[in-house]
């Protein structure tokens, strides 16, 4: 590891105080599930086969397992069945604050959280989860990246990391005027508490208009509200937990409030991750409502007869959004959409569950100090896409799209990434 | 006391002692930890959770054909020392015959021969993964003393088999208490190391499918 690696710490503390906590705080939440896969790692490698920041590289230190070291490291001397023998004999080391700030971008900006890594590991680690825990510790201790870290202030005043909540009646009104579409804000009452990605409030309106053209062509019953209308959860890629409690509370209950019986998660991964599987933790129970991914619901439209779709007729390949599909469960859903839609699917070599991350997520796409060995990565998305021979290229997250976007531009390629609900408003039949 | 007394005696107790109790200290340590519910309600159609676990359990076993390029050598060099260790210890006629003693099991030996065919193939590929720990940055990288000692401690057993079994060296008794001793040694080593995986590796691969069973994916 480069001792001139980069890293920013938020807060005025003691170095004392600022360990403690970064070690506290990687021991806090050891669940078993957590413990044993901390315990199995033979340190064979094979991870690093799977990650795209090691395959663009080459580069031994992206090594999936690698970036567990201090919480590796903290969980045998503090939290393991042998941690007061380890302790005893000094082995292994306790983690230095040094050692903390050269991890940190190990831990936040040469990791997506994708998972894709597990799917290699003999032992089945899931090392995305042990990363998001190694997170909470570095939040803990006020060593995370400075761009996340603004962001994460934001959030907690606006409940988005880009749009006060003041603002939005105001922008859905200039949106629907754009796209002449109908966006309801602030019903009282609604079968469905539609949601926005925070691009899609600013680059990518044209998702959101999509999104309300489909709901109201299908007769739904909905709304945006400004209670919590911003799903991606920036608490959960920045290891913030108090933080995702609370962007996740504001969804949930504004749903609850206003009687809403499905919660619409917007093209965006990490937002199905925190909502979709993690929401339920915050209130001790299965929540009274569902919690539905847009090319979820998109299917179950088609499916249910409720939109019919005029056939594209063309070739097309689909980049999964690792928390969508690999961490989410949803590789039918786009698939079928995409059927719909009258495209002929010419998959990537590397697609469904073992998809190659985009290489923006987990905060990543934020987190400019990233940006060159995004890049990097993008070649690998770029080069399966030319594979495939595919006129058009699709995807259901607005954060990859971003992604993908800016490595392209980065390369001069000429490919448009495009927006699974953009398509399916632009081929909405009669 | 002579050296094998000694070995087969007060050593191999110890051993076997601290192998039992430190196995079920590490495992019950870990599994009476906090459980995290997961409370989202399972995708339609997922798996029960034994059978996500089961189903992970045996996907684990083999690399998906896209990673089974890069991770070729690994794979098929691990499955050779595995399987090799497991025929040397439960084929040999004197390990049978130790077993036996010990707790009256016995079942029927595999021929001398072919069993030293397999440790000195065994062996081989011990010292291909040691080589491959050294040489390989990704591996040299990771490694710590602990994978280095657990290395060691699984290769000296096998080394002394064979040399006890070939005579050389030093007279036969010698050969066999030093044997005996390095097994101990591995035994004694055995809980607080990575070779715990033996046990461990069941419980990881079945949590993450678990995990991920309930979400519709198979993992």
């Amino acid at each position: 590891m480069s001792p001139q690696a980069l890293f920013d710490q938020q807060g005025d503390r003691s170095e004392a105080d600022r360990l403690g906590a970064a070690l506290r705080g990687f021991v806090r939440e050891f669940s078993v599930t957590t413990a044993l896969h901390v315990e199995s790692c033979v340190r064979c490698g094979l991870c690093a086969e799977a990650c795209h920041f090691y395959t663009a590289t080459g580069d031994p230190k992206y090594t999936p397992a690698h970036k567990l070291e201090p919480l590796r490291r903290a969980y045998f001397r503090e939290a393991g069945p042998f941690a007061p023998l380890a302790r005893l004999i000094g082995w292994p080391r306790a983690p230095t604050l040094d050692e903390l700030r050269q991890w940190q971008s190990l831990i936040y900006d040469s990791c997506t959280m994708c998972g894709r890594c597990t799917l290699v590991c003999p032992m089945g680690i899931d090392i995305a989860e042990l990363v998001k825990e190694s997170r909470h510790a570095m939040f803990d201790a006020g060593l995370i990246p400075e761009r996340l870290a603004l962001m994460d202030r934001t959030a907690e005043q606006w409940g988005s990391p880009a749009t006060p909540a003041e603002d939005l009646p105001d922008i859905l009104h200039d949106i629907a005027e754009e796209f002449g579409v109908e966006i309801p804000c602030d019903r009282p009452h609604a079968e469905v508490l539609m949601t926005a990605a925070p691009a899609e409030l600013g680059e990518h309106t044209k998702a959101l208009a999509a999104a309300a053209k489909i709901l109201n062509r299908a007769g739904v019953d909905w709304t945006l509200h400004r209670g919590g209308f911003d799903a991606s959860n920036v608490g959960f890629n920045n290891g913030d937990l108090r933080l995702q409690e609370k962007l996740t509370r504001a969804l949930v209950d504004t749903a609850l409030q206003i009687g809403a019986t499905t919660l619409l998660l917007p093209e965006c991964g990490h937002a199905y991750g925190a909502a979709r599987w993690e929401a339920a933790r915050w209130y001790g129970q299965a929540l009274p409502l569902r919690v539905v991914h847009m090319t979820e619901y998109l299917a179950e439209l088609v499916e249910a007869g409720r939109i019919r779709l005029q056939p594209i007729g063309e070739t097309a390949t689909f980049h999964d959004p690792c928390q969508i599909v690999r961490r989410g469960g949803l590789e039918r859903a786009a698939r079928t959409v995409i059927a719909a839609l009258g495209l002929e699917l010419i998959e990537m070599k590397d697609h469904g569950v073992e998809a190659y991350c985009c290489g923006g997520g987990g905060g990543v796409v934020s987190n400019v100090r990233a940006t060159a060995l995004r890049h990097k990565v993008f070649e690998i998305k770029k080069r399966q896409v030319e594979e495939t021979g595919a006129r058009r290229f699709v995807t259901s997250c607005g954060q990859c799209r971003i992604t993908l976007e800016m490595g392209a531009q980065h390369v001069n390629w000429d490919r448009a990434t495009e927006s699974l609900v953009e398509l399916v408003a632009d081929r909405l039949a009669d | 006391m002579e050296l094998l007394d000694f070995a087969r005696g007060i050593a191999l107790r110890w051993a076997c002692a601290l192998f039992v109790g430190g196995c079920l200290w590490r495992l019950v340590g870990v599994l009476l930890l906090p459980r995290r519910r997961d409370l989202a309600p399972p995708r339609e159609g997922a798996h029960p959770p034994a059978v996500a676990a089961l189903r992970a359990i045996v996907r684990h076993l083999w690399p998906r054909p896209n990673f089974a390029g890069s991770t070729l050598f690994a794979t098929v060099n691990s499955y050779v020392f595995h399987i090799g260790l497991a025929v040397v210890v439960f084929g040999l006629a004197p390990h049978i015959l130790f077993v036996r003693r010990l707790v009256g099991l016995s079942w029927p030996a595999l021929p001398n021969n072919l069993v030293f065919g397999v440790g000195v193939l065994t062996l081989a590929a011990l010292a291909a993964v040691l080589a491959r720990r050294l040489v390989h940055p990704v591996m040299r990288m990771l490694s710590g003393a602990g994978d280095y000692l657990s290395w060691l401690l699984t290769a000296l057993p096998v080394a002394s088999g064979l040399l006890a079994a070939s005579h050389l060296g030093a007279r036969y008794e010698t050969l066999l208490a030093i044997h005996v001793l390095t097994i101990a040694a591995f035994l004694a080593w055995f809980p607080f190391g990575k070779l715990m995986h033996a046990f461990l590796f069941a419980f990881s691969r079945g949590a993450t499918g678990m995990r991920f069973g309930r979400r519709g994916v198979d993992s």
